[in-house]
């Protein structure tokens, strides 16, 4: 076999992986987008906002130390204590469900049936609210997360493909072990939608406000399950983000690729945000490949998955799974 | 008793459409024109020059330009720091090859190139809506960076990938370069953002501004009365790319002097811009400036406050005006859609009947 | 039936021209659904024209298959004389078909006469350059579409909210503000989708005043589908009657009301 196209296989495989990831953050986008219109730009902050809380609890951190020092002119750094993982996993999701509801009653209680384009600005200034939470609380230096996941090269298929092809793939543990997370992630929350009594009333409310409301759901509940859903899917995200490079502001923007994503399976597809993560993942990783490091300078993931998602708009504006917009007046 | 439109009777349909048609607005609009042209340069310093008025006057222009397409027309963009990038780099470009030409030219000229870039990257408004055309056009903010970054001839293979602009002047008085005197900086500004509001106010009180927010408002009935989507939303594009254009060409060429494209135009500059629009107030050319001196001010005012009063660290106080920033916007969006701009007319309403309360 | 050519006088003595637009065995069907099958009819100039019809009969359908919302998969759109090629709805709009909405579809966040003034976009036709400078032919077409659009105004009596926000009238008003932005295009035919739909009895009158007025004033062509069959029965000249998509019934207000499939759609008999 050709060395380029053995290349080109294990760009192609850490290509999915990397779709995977981009998928795991497209699914909190989707999770909120299908039960209440709202687009969430700041979902890629969430997960970073997630991490550095976890990395923050772990460690034992006091929240606001540099406010409080600037305030006070105090030395407070840490605790002292250090908080097991699964601990501080348990500890950090209780700090994205209150923060699912507060979203849910300082903001978006009082937008309720404004328009999706005013709904997606004031995400955007959740965001940034939320990133400067994040640094205020936990420092905005880069930090490191462990919590026990396994990382570095996977040696069987190193290996394996050694013998195969005398050249043997790069295969991260950590996206083996995101890409079966994400599996059970998906598969969960597919039992909980489909079999729950709560994922009954949150399919209701996606397919119908009124319809849902006069039946006795109450939309706030539903609203802040959603968010603390969406929160739980940032966390790991987060978790799985932060294992890979480390707790920074760059995460929420590797987060954004989740909007191209998005774009590419319809915003309201489940089955849709996982290929067209894994389209997205592989497309960029193969066009930096074959094209943008040989022939354009390089760097081209900063950009291929947005004009991808653009061109594809332009041809087929509903995405790969959505449904067609019949327009009427 | 000082805001009176009682009186004021308009004889000609003429008089009725102009900018200002209450008599106190028009005096108060000529106060304030007189003052920036004739006081505020006589008594500009750096300090001031640099922290506060050139970052206003250019930010004002760059949101004059982003509201005619999301105030007026309802397109919503994330790709103004992009389209900013390609002001400034045809300036350098222009002001390179064309040395002899004056800058003024350069930055108009400049500007009518990222018109140009704008309804390329608006074509695809006439498919997709609302955030699908947000996230849209994060492509054309990522690969105009990305472009500007990699391909050596738009910085002309500069060792350091930066351009900075070379010395030109303005009937003799340099305005770029490391030579310029503040008053003469902050007058070529001020000539720039007079014209932008005052183009963008006759735009947007005649039939273009109609059929724009004819889009904006309903885009199905206003195709089914007569207007064309396509035009009227490239027209937008085109004229808000314009001004973002001339924005960025002052903004690297007249206040920074020396560019790094992904600092300068990153996607941070395009909410910077969508924030001032937000706070401002969508569709009000007022609401432009008002939003641009209040994200101007606010960092400066708390940067003095907390660093220089308090002594606090200055990421504490960056990471404060993030939070602050972001709940303004939220707290706009919920409590006054329309921005400063409706609180200023509230007042006004208020201020006509004073001192009675209704 | 009429003669194609020749015009014809009505009971109250107005005369009515030759055709203005004629449809010809129109067909349009959304996926398998057929909304409307096979069918013909003319309006002519100067008349008040009707379509009636139950509710989901496939008048609103029609509307828009005469307003270019949708394009039929069968037949022939005739207007003035000439066949019309498949056409978007703004070019339809600009060949001087206005119309308005069963739904209310104003600006909202634009004031009552910038409402109004966007019924003259096909007078209007200066370039970009010229309205950014306010000079020249922009500032005199400004001048002079102002004059007709405060014509309208005055005609349908809302002068008083001219600058008004439209979002803040009432639901009556807001019906009277769309009728003035269709009026104000000087429409060759001008299109009514329930004109009077929501409407209480008073309003419903002043509505109907309002529209007799805009035929007799300014000759206008109309148009209108509705289904409260007493106010269409005063006020048109010819009915045509739709229902399940067909057309049942084509001619003056009494040959209509004799009509046994007419007396069937409405009065309920079971269709097989």
């Amino acid at each position: 076999m050709p060395d380029q196209l053995i290349f080109a296989m294990e760009v192609f495989l850490n290509g999915l992986m990397a779709g995977v990831l981009y998928a795991l953050v497209a699914l909190g986008f989707v999770l909120i987008f299908k039960a209440s219109g709202i687009f969430n730009y700041a979902q890629g902050v969430m997960a970073l906002f997630a991490a550095l809380t976890l990395v923050g609890v772990m460690e034992g951190q006091v929240p606001f130390s540099h406010l409080v020092n600037a305030v006070l002119g105090t030395e407070i750094h840490h605790f002292g204590w250090h908080v097991p993982a699964l601990l501080a996993i348990a500890l950090t999701m209780l700090v994205m469900i209150a923060l699912a509801w507060a979203v849910n009653h300082f903001v978006f209680r009082h937008l309720v049936n404004q328009e999706p384009i005013i709904l997606f600005m004031a995400t955007i200034g959740l965001a940034y609210f939320l990133e400067g939470l994040g640094d205020i609380m936990w420092g905005a230096d880069i930090k490191k997360l462990d919590v026990g996941l396994p990382q570095g090269i996977n040696t069987i298929i190193d290996e394996y493909t050694y013998n195969l092809f005398d050249y043997g793939f790069f295969i991260d543990n950590l996206d083996i072990v995101a890409t079966l997370i994400a599996a059970v992630l998906v598969a969960g929350l597919i039992v909980f939608a489909q079999y729950t009594k709560q994922g009954r009333a949150m399919r209701a409310v996606a397919d119908d406000h009124q319809a849902a409301l006069s039946v006795g759901i109450s939309l706030n509940w539903i609203w802040v399950m959603v968010w603390s859903l969406a929160g739980f899917v940032a966390l790991v995200a987060g978790i799985v983000w932060g294992t890979k490079s480390g707790v920074q502001f760059s995460l929420s923007l590797i987060a954004l690729k989740a909007l191209p994503v998005l774009m590419l399976g319809g915003f309201t597809s489940i089955p849709g945000a996982i290929v067209g993560g894994l389209i997205i993942g592989v497309g960029e990783k193969l066009f930096e490949f074959l094209i943008g490091a040989p022939y354009l300078g390089g760097a081209t993931e900063n950009w291929f998955a947005y004009m991808l998602a653009l061109l594809f708009l332009v041809f087929r504006p509903q995405g790969l799974f959505g449904e067609k917009i019949i327009e009427r007046v | 008793m000082f805001y009176r439109e009682a009186g004021d009777f308009k004889t000609s349909y003429a008089e009725d459409n102009q900018t200002f048609p209450i008599k106190f607005d028009r005096y108060r609009y000529y106060a304030v024109l007189a003052v920036a042209f004739l006081v505020i340069p006589f008594i500009v310093n750096d300090y001031w020059l640099n922290a506060v008025l050139l970052p206003f006057l250019i930010y004002a222009i760059a949101a004059i330009g982003l509201n005619i397409l999301t105030g007026y027309c309802g397109q919503v963009s994330l790709g103004t720091g992009g389209f900013m990038a390609v002001g400034a780099y045809a300036c350098y470009k222009l002001m390179t090859a064309f040395p002899d030409i004056s800058i003024l030219i350069h930055v108009v000229l400049a500007g009518g190139i990222t018109a140009a870039v704008g309804v390329l990257f608006g074509l695809p408004s006439l498919r997709i809506k609302g955030f699908y055309l947000a996230v849209a056009t994060l492509a054309a903010q990522f690969f105009l960076v990305w472009l500007f970054n990699r391909v050596p001839w738009f910085y002309n293979y500069s060792a350091s990938g930066q351009i900075s602009a070379p010395e030109r002047t303005v009937f003799g008085v340099p305005v770029t370069g490391a030579e310029t005197s503040a008053w003469a900086v902050y007058l070529v500004c001020l000539v720039f953002l007079t014209a932008s509001a005052l183009i963008a106010r006759n735009l947007t009180r005649g039939m273009a501004g109609r059929k724009w927010m004819a889009i904006r408002d309903m885009d199905i009935a206003a195709e089914i009365i007569g207007v064309d989507p396509l035009r009227a939303k490239l027209s937008a594009f085109a004229v808000s790319s314009f001004f973002i254009g001339v924005s960025g060409a002052l903004f690297f060429a007249v206040y920074l002097g020396a560019v790094e494209v992904g600092e300068a135009f990153g996607i941070n500059k395009s909410f910077l811009v969508l924030f001032m629009v937000i706070i401002g107030g969508l569709g009000s050319i007022f609401g432009s400036f008002a939003g641009a001196a209040f994200l101007v001010l606010l960092p400066v005012l708390l940067k003095n406050l907390l660093v220089g009063s308090l002594g606090w660290p200055t990421d504490v106080a960056a990471h404060l005006e993030l939070i602050i920033v972001g709940a303004l916007i939220v707290v706009f969006l919920v409590a006054e859609p329309h921005g400063l701009a409706q609180l200023w007319r509230v007042a006004k309403e208020k201020l006509r009947l004073w001192p009675f309360p209704h | 039936m009429l003669d194609a050519s020749e015009g014809y006088t009505t009971e109250d003595g107005r005369k009515i021209g030759g055709v203005v637009m004629e449809m010809k065995n129109i067909t349009l069907r959304f996926g398998g659904v057929v909304a409307i099958q096979d069918i013909s009819f003319d309006i002519r100039e100067g008349e008040i024209r009707a379509i009636i019809g139950p509710n989901g009969a496939g008048k609103s359908s029609m509307l828009n298959v005469i307003s270019g919302f949708y394009n039929p998969q069968e037949g022939e759109v005739f207007y003035k004389g000439e066949k019309r090629p498949p056409m978007k709805p703004y070019q339809v709009a600009r060949q001087g078909i206005a119309r308005t909405f069963q739904n209310i579809a104003l600006f909202e966040g634009m004031s009552v006469l910038d409402n109004v003034m966007t019924g003259r976009i096909r007078q209007m036709k200066a370039g970009l350059l010229a309205q950014a400078l306010w000079k020249g032919r922009a500032e005199r077409e400004e001048v002079e579409n102002r004059e007709v659009v405060e014509k309208v105004i005055d005609f349908l009596e809302i002068q008083h909210i001219r600058k008004t926000p439209v979002g803040r009238l009432p639901y009556g008003l807001k019906k009277r503000v769309e009728l003035a932005r269709a009026l104000a295009a000087e429409p060759s035919i001008l299109l009514l989708d329930e004109p009077m739909a929501g409407m209480n009895v008073e309003e419903k009158e002043d509505m109907s005043r309002f529209i007799l007025d805009v035929n007799d004033e300014f000759g206008t062509t109309i148009a209108l589908i509705e289904h409260d069959m007493g106010v269409v029965m005063d006020l048109s000249d010819r009915v045509v009657v739709m229902d399940y998509g067909k057309k049942i019934g084509d001619g003056t207000p009494d040959e209509v009301r004799g009509n046994q499939d007419v007396i069937d759609a409405y009065l309920g008999v079971a269709h097989d």
